[in-house]
């Protein structure tokens, strides 16, 4: 989706303005918010690329005044609501109202260490061959579907050279909608600057982006 | 389905002001209390998540594996083919840090590593990402005006230097190799390490000189 997430070559945000000597967390419930959403993701419930559109379909206005946990947590309670777990009403009202849906699993801590140290892989092998070789000129797609997807909009119908096959990964624009892990190959594409940003490009500047075989097109 | 209907579900108030979140300390304390009621969430997994990412998980890490490139020519040999078994090798595996990938800055070439769509970061060898990586700001003009954002953090590098982006948007995770700084011979691993910024594992700083330590 054309969401207020993808915001590669937008401008007006202002310097970068990065923090010396910056806190891991800034506030004691930046702590919760990080183990409650792995605490939650460990139910089984939703996949990584779920949570990533349920973030997206923040309203622009608050996603940009967000902080990203807030940003977090806003999705985190949309998923909470989607999947049985806990309701806009019961977290406002601080307690428990109904019987939660059951999770696969609920994180202790002893299965922590375990749980971090093996992440959540999720390379998957094809059957097919992959279609583009290194040095093969695409063309990214040009689409905009309400749905997620991971090519971003100012890399969309633009012609780069594949850098290097990566591997086979699942599909997040599928999978985000329950639809499968559809695994494709995975290709790192590089762009001149000037092919996406056109007049006044910086000339020392490439740009890639990591590309699902369905997001492009041979040239 | 229609447009309409489309943004309906996600939220039906949005018009209106939404003070739900206007404490979050607050908000994210009831919700704590809500899925521990239901017995959903274990407070003491919370608390070993946070004390992993605190003092275990952090840019310390990526730091030794980038010392371990200077110093030994084989393991950047093998950091180049596959990142992710030689970063394992040394005990950093996991949470977004499955697929790693190591991009080497050459005095022709200078890597800058971004997420344009959300905050995708190498958990595992740098540990949780800072603010400004996650904030419109450097996710819109990193791609962009990369050069301008490299001067926000004191970066200024020759006109000539090609510039190469990495926006991470599938799951391959990228670590920059910064340049070995001149003087630096007869420093072991561990000296080195210190020279190794979380900045410059990002492209948006480079390794310090060991005068810069002292």
């Amino acid at each position: 989706m054309n969401g207020p997430h993808d915001l590669g070559g937008q401008m007006g945000f202002g310097p970068v303005a990065p923090e010396q000597n910056e806190p891991v967390f800034h506030a004691e419930w930046e702590k919760l918010a990080l183990g409650i959403t792995l605490s939650c993701g460990a139910f089984g419930a939703w996949t990584l690329d779920e949570s990533r559109h349920a973030r997206e379909n923040i309203p622009p206005a608050q996603y940009l005044g967000a902080s990203y946990y807030e940003i977090w947590i806003r999705a985190l309670e949309t998923l909470l609501e989607r999947h049985g777990f806990a309701s806009d009403e019961e977290i406002s009202a601080g307690h428990k109202l109904q019987e939660p849906a059951k999770p696969k699993r609920v994180l202790t801590a002893d299965m922590v260490p375990g749980v971090l140290a093996r992440g959540g892989p999720c390379d998957r092998p094809v059957d097919t061959e992959p279609r583009f070789a290194v040095g093969d000129r695409v063309r990214t797609r040009n689409f905009n579907p309400v749905t997620h997807t991971r090519l971003p909009r100012y890399a969309r119908e633009k012609t780069g050279v594949v850098e290097a096959v990566q591997g086979s990964f699942v599909f997040a624009d599928d999978n985000a909608h329950g639809h499968g892990e559809n695994p494709q190959w995975v290709y790192t594409v590089v762009f001149d600057g000037g092919e996406i940003w056109g007049e006044g490009a910086d000339p020392t500047l490439t740009v890639s982006i990591d590309a699902w075989e369905s997001y492009l097109e041979r040239v | 389905m229609d447009h309409h209907d489309h943004h309906h579900h996600d939220d039906d108030d949005h018009h209106h002001h939404d003070n739900r979140y206007s404490d979050m300390q607050a908000r994210v304390k009831a919700l704590e209390t809500v899925l521990t009621e239901k017995g959903l969430i274990d407070p003491a997994a919370i608390d070993a998540i946070v004390e992993t990412y605190e003092t275990k998980v952090g840019p310390r890490n990526g730091a030794r594996v980038v010392a371990k490139a200077w110093s030994d020519p084989d393991f950047a040999d093998w950091l180049r083919r596959d990142a992710t078994a030689a970063i394992a090798s040394l005990g950093f595996t996991g949470r977004q840090g499955e697929h790693m990938r190591a991009v080497f800055n050459t005095p022709e070439t200078h890597n800058l590593v971004v997420c344009t769509l959300c905050s995708c970061y190498p958990w595992a060898v740098l540990g949780l990402p800072p603010v400004w990586y996650k904030a419109p700001a450097y996710r819109s003009r990193a791609v962009i005006d990369p050069r301008g954002v490299l001067a926000e953090f004191g970066v200024t590098l020759p006109d000539d230097t090609k510039i190469r982006v990495w926006d991470s948007t599938a799951e391959l995770r990228y670590l920059v190799v910064p340049m070995r700084p001149d003087g630096t011979q007869d420093l072991d691993e561990e000296a080195l390490a210190d020279l190794v910024t979380r900045n410059a594992m990002i492209g948006t700083g480079l390794a310090l000189a060991p005068e810069q330590l002292r």
